[in-house]
């Protein structure tokens, strides 16, 4: 079990955030909650051969916010007194109009997190600035030694040490110190006037031995190398319509993409969905069963609880091929009648909570990933990607490959250049016909933007085989 | 009225921020600094999101951050702290040295020569001191929304409107001496309503927005909703079409997004890390001559415009492309120093970052077609109003995105289209570009007029 995180971390008393939920839960607001967080960033990276820029940054606010049916009002303050508080509560209770009639809220009882996902101790995620430099020196020299052609080594560790406390106007008083950490390597490779790229990474909520364990940050540094030089030899990408292979781990955005924004409950809340009647109904082939689940150990995505105190769990969201559910924050479940499922999640305590994906991915299915390949005439093996994005509404989205291959009579031939694919998000489930029996999760790089907010989300999937997909390449 | 009050403690001027900086500057140099420069910014922001004519979230905040840079020789480091208290400072102080003595000494690291430092610091008319109180600009975004409900019936939901008011003070000084201050403020207002088919029940959504440094140079919240509806409703029945080589024709937002393309490759820290596909082209043709593209900081009133650059540098006019032949790089001291050239004033700063290069008001100069005329001289071919997707690879140009928009038949928009891509390398897109419209307006910092590229493939069924 973590230690519980008090609030005197902060320099705030229970009885202070008693008071200033007293003040902001008038008559209306149905639910209010302060968020206090402090966070510690530290990065370092390295070009060029050498580790030029280290970096630090601190911060530390509380984030006010009082519900009233479908209102929120919401206020920060980078500021913890009294007055502050006072301050932000008065702003976030605003949109209750209804200034008079404070009911009590419960005091607060302190409660820790029912489990530890990352029992890591702070000397062990912060270490100090030079054993950082020596990592990435180490890589530098690793990737250049992969091939001569690789020209320029970029590579970043960053890490993270955030502490939260929530109290909520239904009397839960909940801390959690959630540490991250990733390491990022991108190499350039050139021969003569060909210049390429590749990329490769991976952390969680781990300590720094992580990636020092097998060597790990050596092979980061390899992978990335391969992928640049591979792409020295890459031909232009096919355009239209055709089968797709993708590989296990992180080509799981795809589920993330195509419908796991789309199972968002605000969305469905607010009819703006895709998916938003599609409850029960069949939204993908039967060999698709697909999970949230937040409480996955070390992983980028888990979390111990949510940012409104809910302890993370795991919500099918797709079983065998029927849609099960949505993820959901205490607004939105309140406000459908839907369980709660641990997705309230925010940047920061500047932002507000919305519902948001944990670690999505596809159970394992029971095909072999040869027997996938094999089965395709002509089509695309895609094994890694860039970034996506959705057009919630339409449903259409996009994900765009780093690492793809031809296959040909059912083998794996050319490396093609990056392209992007696109499809319908409630369609392309429907055409995936074979599913593998090899899941992987990704490494450990996702972070999801929505609304302007960046949280750390974790993807997996088994070989599968899309019968169609369109291929935004340039050649017919 | 929000009547949430305020604080009693006297309002921190920018004098008394140039007086923390001196402190902190000093304390710098008694921790062994040769050199340092420091960043502290504070912000004022509110935002109202309505949704189907009632707020669905008001947010309101004041917020401020310091960041320190120090250079131990030529070793440095950065961080940054929102707690101005002096112990927090002090420790801010301490770290900072302490890191900057862990990393590599590199070269070519410092701040810009004494001597160049800005020494004007012109009003480039970037603040406005209207004070709106809630209701007001809760009304903003009411408006805005109903006028796009009103516009049209097939328009039945929203993802709402937001009207959002912010506004700021930096102040960047350094230990050569260099004191700078500016105050901005920024106003805009956005619809995003959801069009939907009776038929097939099939949904579109799209968007409208504004954005001003000055409120009372706003457009009607009306006229922001009605272009909204205009938007979302004309996508009603989208399609996907056959893949196809044609010619492209981009509209304002999508083609600055290309040019958006254009200046990150012209980037000094993505050339001198060869990870541009503009590299070693100064002097050269990189685009059609139609071409003439300015980076100008000194706008008045711009979104993009600022006195002195992130460095303290003063701020100009930059041509970066004339005539399809490429002039200047956007540098910094730093990436300018690697590339052996003078830094162009675009240094940008984010407290607690080391600066990096930025665009001021970046802007392809406009040619004298109007958008109907450029559609109207294509036969067949594709007019793009939306990209999605991260497909553009910087360091080879290789470009394939998610795009919707509408068949062009004949000069005519025929049917809206989506689920489709296309595809290309931004080096030869440059160069094929073949018609420039006459209609550059400013909505951000990145501004285009409508441009055709002669033909791209556009991949589909």
């Amino acid at each position: 079990m973590p230690e519980p995180v008090q609030l005197t971390t902060f320099g705030v008393t229970e009885i202070e955030a008693q008071q200033a939920l007293d003040r902001v839960k008038v008559r209306d607001v149905e639910y209010a909650d302060l968020y206090f967080e402090s966070r510690t960033s530290e990065s370092v990276s390295m070009e060029e051969g050498i580790v030029k820029r280290a970096a630090k940054s601190v911060s530390q606010g509380v984030g006010v916010r009082a519900t009233a049916g479908e209102k929120t009002g919401f206020a920060y303050s980078d500021e913890l007194t009294k007055r502050d508080l006072e301050v932000a509560a008065d702003t976030a209770r605003y949109i209750a109009n209804s200034p008079k009639g404070h009911s009590t809220v419960p005091v607060p009882t302190q409660r820790r997190p029912t489990r530890d996902l990352y029992p890591i101790e702070r000397a062990k995620a912060e270490v100090a600035t030079p054993e950082r430099v020596a990592l990435l020196n180490e890589i530098d020299a690793e990737a250049r030694r992969y091939d001569p052609r690789i020209k320029n080594v970029m590579a970043s560790f960053n890490t993270e040490y955030k502490v939260v406390v929530v109290a909520t106007s239904e009397g839960t008083l909940v801390g959690d110190i959630q540490p991250l950490s990733r390491l990022q390597i991108t190499c350039i490779a050139e021969d003569r006037d060909n210049r390429q790229v590749g990329s490769f990474g991976g952390g969680g909520r781990v300590a720094f031995a992580y990636y020092r364990e097998d060597n790990r940050h050596l092979s980061y540094a390899r992978e990335a190398a391969r992928e640049a030089i591979l792409n020295l030899s890459a031909v232009d990408a096919p355009a239209g319509v055709m089968p797709v292979v993708l590989a296990g781990g992180w080509p799981g955005i795809l589920l993330h993409e195509a419908i796991g924004h789309g199972l968002e409950a605000d969305f469905n809340r607010k009819k703006t969905s895709a998916f938003s009647s599609l409850i029960g109904k069949r939204v993908a082939s039967d060999v698709c069963t697909i999970v949230d689940d937040g409480t996955l150990p070390f992983r980028r995505g888990s979390l111990n609880m949510d940012d409104e105190g809910t302890p993370t769990g795991s919500t099918t969201l797709i079983e065998k091929g029927i849609l099960r559910g949505y993820i959901t924050d205490k607004l939105n479940a309140r406000l459908m009648g839907i369980p709660l499922t641990g997705n309230g999640r925010r940047e920061n305590y500047q932002s507000v909570v919305l519902p948001r994906m944990t670690n999505t991915f596809m159970l394992a299915g029971e095909s072999d990933p040869h027997d996938i390949i094999r089965s395709v005439k002509k089509g695309l093996y895609a094994v890694s990607f860039g970034g996506g994005q959705v057009d919630i509404t339409n449903g259409k989205f996009v994900f765009s490959a780093s690492e793809a291959y031809l296959i040909e009579d059912g083998q794996v031939t050319k490396p093609v250049k990056g392209a992007t694919l696109i499809g319908n998000g409630p369609e392309i489930l429907t055409k995936v016909s074979m599913v593998g029996h090899d899941l992987k999760l990704d490494n450990g790089i996702g972070t999801c933007g929505k609304d302007g907010q960046s949280v750390p989300v974790g993807v997996g999937l088994p070989t599968i085989k899309v019968d169609e997909i369109t291929v935004g390449g340039t050649q017919r | 009225m929000l009547q949430a009050q305020q604080k009693t403690e006297p309002t921190v001027t920018a004098n008394g921020y140039a007086q923390l900086a001196t402190d902190v500057l000093a304390q710098a140099k008694a921790c062994g600094a040769t050199e340092a420069d420091i960043v502290v910014a504070d912000g004022e922001t509110f935002s109202v999101q309505v949704r189907v004519g009632t707020v669905d979230r008001l947010t309101k905040a004041r917020e401020k951050r310091l960041g320190l840079r120090v250079f131990i020789g030529k070793r440095s480091a950065t961080t940054s702290t929102s707690d101005f208290s002096r112990a927090s400072l002090n420790q801010l102080v301490a770290d900072t040295c302490t890191l900057a003595g862990a990393v590599v000494e590199d070269d070519v690291s410092g701040l810009p020569d004494a001597g160049h430092m800005a020494v004007e610091q012109p009003d480039l008319d970037l603040y406005d001191d209207t004070v709106l109180d809630t209701d007001t600009q809760i009304d903003w975004a009411k408006r805005g929304e109903a006028a796009a409900f009103a516009t049209d019936p097939r328009v039945t939901n929203s993802e709402g409107a937001e009207f959002d008011s912010s506004s700021g003070r930096v102040v960047l000084a350094n230990s050569h001496g260099f004191v700078g201050s500016y105050r901005s403020s920024n106003f805009s207002l956005s619809v995003s309503p959801i069009a939907t088919e009776s038929t097939t029940g099939g949904m579109q959504r799209d968007a409208w927005y504004q954005v001003q440094r000055k409120f009372a140079r706003l457009a009607s919240a009306e006229s922001i909703g009605q272009e909204a509806a205009r938007r979302a409703i004309r996508r009603l029945g989208a399609r996907k079409v056959a893949t196809k080589r044609v010619p492209v024709v981009f509209d304002q937002e999508t083609a600055g997004s290309l040019l958006a393309n254009v200046c990150s490759a012209v980037s000094g820290y993505g050339l001198y890390k060869r990870a541009s596909f503009l590299l070693d082209q100064l002097g050269q043709t990189i685009a059609s001559d139609l071409i003439t593209v300015y980076d100008d900081g000194r706008m008045v009133g711009g979104l993009g415009s600022r006195p002195f650059d992130g460095e303290g540098l003063a701020t100009r006019k930059n041509t970066i492309v004339e005539r399809g032949v490429l002039k200047s790089y956007l540098l910094d001291t730093y990436s300018g120093k690697k590339l052996g050239l003078p830094s162009t004033g675009n240094a940008s700063r984010s407290v607690g970052e080391s600066p990096s290069v930025g665009p001021t008001n970046f802007y392809l100069v406009p040619g004298e077609k109007s958008q109907q005329e450029i559609i109207g001289s294509v036969k067949e071919g594709l007019f793009v109003t939306e990209l999605i997707g991260f497909g553009i690879n910087m360091v080879t140009g290789d470009y394939s995105r998610g795009a919707c928009g509408f068949w062009i038949e004949n000069g005519e928009l025929a049917y809206p289209v989506e689920e489709i891509t296309i595809a290309g390398n931004l080096k030869q897109m440059l160069k094929d570009i073949d018609v420039i419209g006459n209609d550059l307006v400013f909505r951000g910092r990145i501004a285009s007029p409508t441009v055709k590229i002669a033909e791209m493939m556009v991949a589909g069924n």
